[in-house]
């Protein structure tokens, strides 16, 4: 009843690669295992290519029309260059998360690793549009405008500092919740085989367990949440890159 | 509960693991490996294949939907020439036949007239020769009372006087008796 070890990793197949140890593990096998779902809902389900969309075609169509939508929105149309790999980041975290929600399986983006591997990609990219599209024009962003001239030292030390710890907030925001959320599971679901394990004790093991369902749904609206505001985050951080000095 | 976590994990591992861990970094080039086969698999399949593909579904629907719609204008505007010509069609046959009912109507009317007048025409000329038959049927009735009147007074002097009488003479009185 270790609220940690769910997070522990497993190898399954041993593999060196360079002196590096990538054996396949639990992780490994889970972030697969959401791939095939993804390919599944996506690449399967848009094959009939119906005028009117079955179940599957539907969830396709919901899924890319919902980033889409969000991409358009936050970044522009300009931003819809990115649509492919915010879509990638939005699907992954997406059924990473709700797979973690199955008992006994691993969560993949519980680990800091991956979510600071996703963020890390994003400031990057943002770095690297940011410069390839306006010059030395991207540092702008650091200058807010309309803000009087003898505030900007103040400000821009500010905005850098912002902007810096962006990755930091973004990778530690879907861990956190991750994690938290799973000790929480964790421990009132451990509530409820202590109690039955304590004599009349056992007749207060039901409230836990509704507490466990309860925090359950909840964490099911996390998962999407979470997935969302990682996605959104991106595209708002794209669009800093894409036009610079507009926000 | 915390009691049984480190001996369990420490007597799990044997190596020297942190009890947290997202925190071991022996476990990154592992996630990092597989996070990158598993992310550029996705980003390629997602970019070349999925999302093109949904992507033409909604454009196929969005062509489909416009050239249904523009069917279906097409259809109705042909519909209202239709109605169009069908009105028109129906105001001519109405103006037609009102046209041939007023003719018809005239016509008999006409015909009616005439034969009225055909009709009144002959029957004043039976009119005209029955009142000349009267004319003449009375004209002779009064020429035919001067004979019986004649026959008359003669028979009655011959009862009374018992004598013939003249006959000349019983017409030249009657004839005064007439004329006074």
């Amino acid at each position: 009843m270790n609220p940690i070890e769910q997070f522990q990793i497993t190898k399954l197949v041993s593999l060196h690669l360079f002196g590096y140890d990538v054996s396949f593990t639990n992780s490994s096998l889970f972030m697969v295992i959401a791939l095939a779902l993804i390919v599944l809902v996506m690449i399967a389900g848009s094959r009939p290519r119906a005028l009117v969309p079955g179940r599957l075609q539907s969830i396709a169509e919901v899924s890319h029309e919902f980033v889409a939508g969000m991409v358009r929105q936050t970044a522009g149309e300009a931003g819809m260059r990115f649509f492919p790999f915010v879509f990638s980041l939005f699907m992954f975290i997406f059924f990473a998360n709700v797979l973690g929600l199955i008992p006994y399986a691993f969560t993949v983006t519980s680990h800091l690793i991956i979510t600071v591997t996703m963020a890390l990609m994003v400031f990057l990219t943002v770095i690297f549009v940011g410069f390839a599209k306006n010059g030395l024009h991207f540092l702008r962003l650091f200058v807010p405008p309309g803000v009087p001239w003898w505030i900007l030292p103040f400000v821009v030390p500010i905005e850098v500092i912002s902007f810096f710890t962006r990755p930091v907030s973004h990778s530690i925001r879907l861990f956190a919740n991750m994690l938290a959320g799973h000790i929480t599971l964790q421990v009132f679901a451990g509530f409820v085989l202590l109690l039955l394990g304590g004599g009349v004790w056992a007749l207060l093991s039901p409230f836990p367990f509704l507490f466990t369902v309860a925090v359950l749904a909840l964490e099911l609206l996390v998962a999407f949440l979470q997935a969302y505001v990682f996605a959104m985050l991106t595209c708002l951080y794209l669009n800093d890159a894409l036009h610079p000095g507009q926000h | 509960m915390a009691q049984p976590v480190t001996t369990e994990t420490k007597a799990e591992a044997g190596r020297e693991e942190p009890a947290f861990p997202p925190f071991n970094t022996a476990t990154f080039p592992s996630q990092l490996f597989w996070f990158a086969i598993v992310f550029i698999l996705l980003y390629l399949l997602m970019s070349r294949v999925a999302l093109p593909r949904v992507g033409g579904i909604f454009e196929f629907r969005k062509t489909r939907i416009a050239r249904d719609l523009d069917q279906a204008s097409a259809m109705q505007r042909q519909a209202d020439e239709a109605a169009a010509a069908y009105e028109k069609t129906l105001a001519e046959a109405r103006a037609r036949a009102q046209g041939v009912a007023q003719e018809t109507r005239d016509k008999l009317a006409a015909e009616s007239e005439a034969r009225r007048k055909e009709l009144d025409a002959s029957l004043n000329a039976k009119l005209a020769a029955a009142e000349a038959q009267i004319e003449a049927m009375r004209t002779s009735a009064l020429a035919n009372v001067d004979t019986i009147a004649s026959e008359a007074a003669a028979a009655i002097i011959q009862q009374i006087t018992g004598k013939t009488a003249n006959a000349e003479a019983v017409a030249q009185a009657v004839a005064a008796l007439k004329a006074g």
